[in-house]
């Protein structure tokens, strides 16, 4: 198989299976999730509006009073890593001409020169977040096999895009390749590990605001 | 009801429901919840970090509610629960956390880890791994009617000697009144100047209230313990009295988890809604004062602060009301950082206050108050929770800190203008 096929194959028959599992993946998480259920609340709320559930999923963004101060680093890294990352996925023009071709539509692109600094910031970042996963003592302990798992899970579509971009290491379309592989390696493990939060965060804040909203405390 | 290892699996898995699947689902694992927590923020023990403290719950909702870990166990590979690790994660459950809420406000990913604690004692209970001092607590409050065995001729003590005091009659099963007032342990052993403070603002105020002779005790240990079979044996007595009586509220005490016990647990346990409003005293005395029927003269000059309890404030959303009455009746008052919804707990909430085997360790994460007061240099120290209030009085005396603490209606009553003619 030369590069090309290889590309071919990437483009083609991996990217298809990996977007089924990665969809029936979701589906199935979420099944897990809301097949569990939840009891109507008999108590008599100050507020009864899913918007509080809403609103939690906005401000949960933001850092708590104070909590930046203690925790620097991980909210820093943090931001700068998945901001970086969101707008690499979706602002990349290339990646934008993907989703052209699979949906039919596309929209603005940033400069490739900015996505190229988001990129190196977000490795950076990740590599900072690494570094204290493994330094900081709860962090350590918290963590297993699928925390590392993610962790470079999430970097190897980072890297092989900047290498590709840059012609580094291997040859364009065997890079490129490359990428793509890296890219539906995330996407096949994205429903079954913590990365899976990308989607779920959006249901436990929710019901977070919702259990503080009933209780009149903007949480 | 014998507890073991299988009932306390089934309870867990009973436990589990949406809302706990989403937040197993959610976590990251970045830790920050522990930075929320004063059991890991004061002693620096990576143990104390909120999600670590529901591991065996997350094992069981992974083993059993997910595919990969359904398969995991169907092979074999995945560790069981067993006896000895409750046993071990028992001073996690209880000792170290007052389910306080804060971890939940903090959690990036939403999760409310209080929630998940609350539902993974009824596990624990279950497998006999709750603390002797709650259990007993709880048989108590099951088979006396309090968790201290206060029964009603010690109320009745405290009436007789309220009523000599004040001369005012306190109202006992009254039918059709407005408000059914209860009373914590804490405050019918330790503080009588609740009742006395309440009989002169209900006088003056022109509120018709009773207390009932069956249902006189707030405090909710069941909820704590996890055990909601008993927790709904306690707040039944609550509500049979309320109905009976025709009151339109109950007034939740100065008390923080009674408060949540009988305003957002209560009707869950009942399995019904109540037909009557719950209102915590604060929210009582803050409605009377916006109607005008409170009226107050002069303000006390010392430099004071208010403790929000976790239970009232972050967890019960009363937090401008106490504010509100502090203005009216405080000349110098200070706010301690992170106060209102995100303020520090005391310690020994949640039935930590309860469990001597803590008492070592809520010493040790006063720390954090302690820091707070001084900060704000008064010495004295407003609260509306009579257990925050006790366990801020021991806490203070340990550190030498020559602190006053009071309780926010005994205060207000101070500066009531009391009318004798009425
Ligand atoms: S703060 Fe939330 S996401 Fe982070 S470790 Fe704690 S529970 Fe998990
Ligand atoms: S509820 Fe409070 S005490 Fe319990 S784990 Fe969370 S922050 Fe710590």
């Amino acid at each position: 198989m030369n590069h090309l096929d290889l590309l071919t194959f990437a483009r083609g028959t991996a990217l298809n299976w990996a977007l089924v599992i990665f969809v029936l993946g979701i589906t199935l998480r979420l099944f897990e999730i809301f097949g569990l259920g939840r009891k109507a609340d008999l108590a008599k709320p100050r507020s009864n509006s899913c918007g509080n559930g809403w609103r939690t999923m906005f401000t949960r963004s933001l850092p708590p009073e104070g909590m930046l101060k203690r925790e620097p680093v991980t909210y820093i890294a943090g931001y700068i890593f998945h901001v970086g990352l969101l707008a690499v996925i979706f602002l990349f023009a290339p990646h934008i001409e993907f989703f052209r071709s699979f949906f039919g539509f596309g929209w603005a692109s940033l400069p490739s020169a900015l996505v190229d600094a988001l990129v190196v910031a977000s490795i950076l970042a990740l590599g900072v977040l690494l570094a204290h996963r493994l330094n900081n003592p709860v962090k350590r302990m918290l963590s297993g096999f699928g925390d590392y798992l993610a962790w470079a899970a999430t970097l190897l579509p980072l890297l092989t895009g900047y290498m590709a971009y840059h012609h580094l290491m291997f040859e364009y379309t065997l890079m490129l390749a490359l990428h793509i592989f890296s890219v539906e390696l995330l996407l096949v493990l994205l429903p079954f590990t913590k990365l899976f939060h990308t989607f779920s965060v959006f249901i436990s804040r929710w019901y977070n605001g919702d259990i503080f909203g009933r209780k009149g405390v903007a949480s | 009801m014998s507890a073991t290892l299988a009932k306390g699996i089934n309870s867990f898995k009973d436990v589990i429901d949406a809302p706990i699947a989403s937040f197993f689902s959610s976590c990251v694992h970045c830790g920050l919840c522990a930075e929320a927590c004063l059991f890991y923020t004061e002693t620096g023990d990576a143990k104390y970090t909120p999600i670590h403290k529901l591991e065996p719950l997350r094992r069981v909702w992974q083993q059993e509610y997910t595919l990969l870990g359904k398969l995991g166990k169907a092979l074999g590979l995945s560790k069981p629960i067993t006896d000895e690790e409750l046993a071990e994660w028992e001073p996690l459950v209880y000792d170290s956390c007052t389910m306080c809420g804060r971890c939940a406000m903090v959690c990036p990913v939403g999760n409310d880890l209080t929630y998940m604690i609350r539902k993974m004692r009824e596990g624990m209970s279950a497998s006999g791994h709750a603390p002797a001092d709650l259990v007993g607590a709880t048989t108590r409050a099951v088979n006396l009617g309090s968790p201290m065995g206060i029964k009603w001729p010690a109320v009745l003590a405290q009436i007789k000697h309220v009523q000599d005091e004040t001369g005012i009659e306190v109202p006992v099963e009254k039918s059709g009144v407005d408000y059914l007032v209860l009373m914590s342990s804490m405050e019918i052993i330790n503080f009588p100047e609740y009742l006395s403070a309440l009989s002169r603002i209900f006088k003056q105020a022109g509120v018709s209230w009773t207390l009932a002779q069956d249902a006189f005790e707030a405090t909710n240990s069941g909820i704590q313990i996890g055990a909601s079979d008993l927790a709904r044996e306690i707040v039944s007595r609550i509500v049979i009295a309320a109905e009976r009586l025709k009151v339109k509220c109950v007034i939740s005490p100065e008390c923080g988890h009674a408060f949540t016990a009988l305003r957002w647990e209560g009707p869950n346990l009942m399995g019904k809604a109540y037909t009557f409003d719950v209102k915590h005293i604060l929210e009582v005395l803050d409605e009377l004062r916006s109607a005008g029927k409170l009226k107050t003269n002069g303000k006390d000059k010392r430099p004071l602060t208010y403790h929000d309890p976790c239970q009232i404030a972050r967890r019960g959303g009363v937090i401008e009301q106490p504010r509100h009455i502090l203005g009216d009746i405080a000349a110098d008052f200070r706010e301690m950082p992170d106060a209102g919804k995100m303020n520090w707990c005391c310690g020994g909430g949640g039935g930590v206050s309860a469990n001597s085997r803590a008492e070592p360790l809520r010493l040790e994460v006063f720390k954090h108050k302690k820091g707070q007061i001084e900060a704000t240099g008064v010495k004295t120290l407003v609260t509306a929770c009579a257990n925050c209030r006790i366990v801020m009085e021991e806490s203070l005396e340990h550190y030498h800190m020559k602190v006053e603490v009071i309780g926010l209606t005994e205060l207000l009553a101070e500066y009531l203008v009391e009318d004798k003619a009425l």
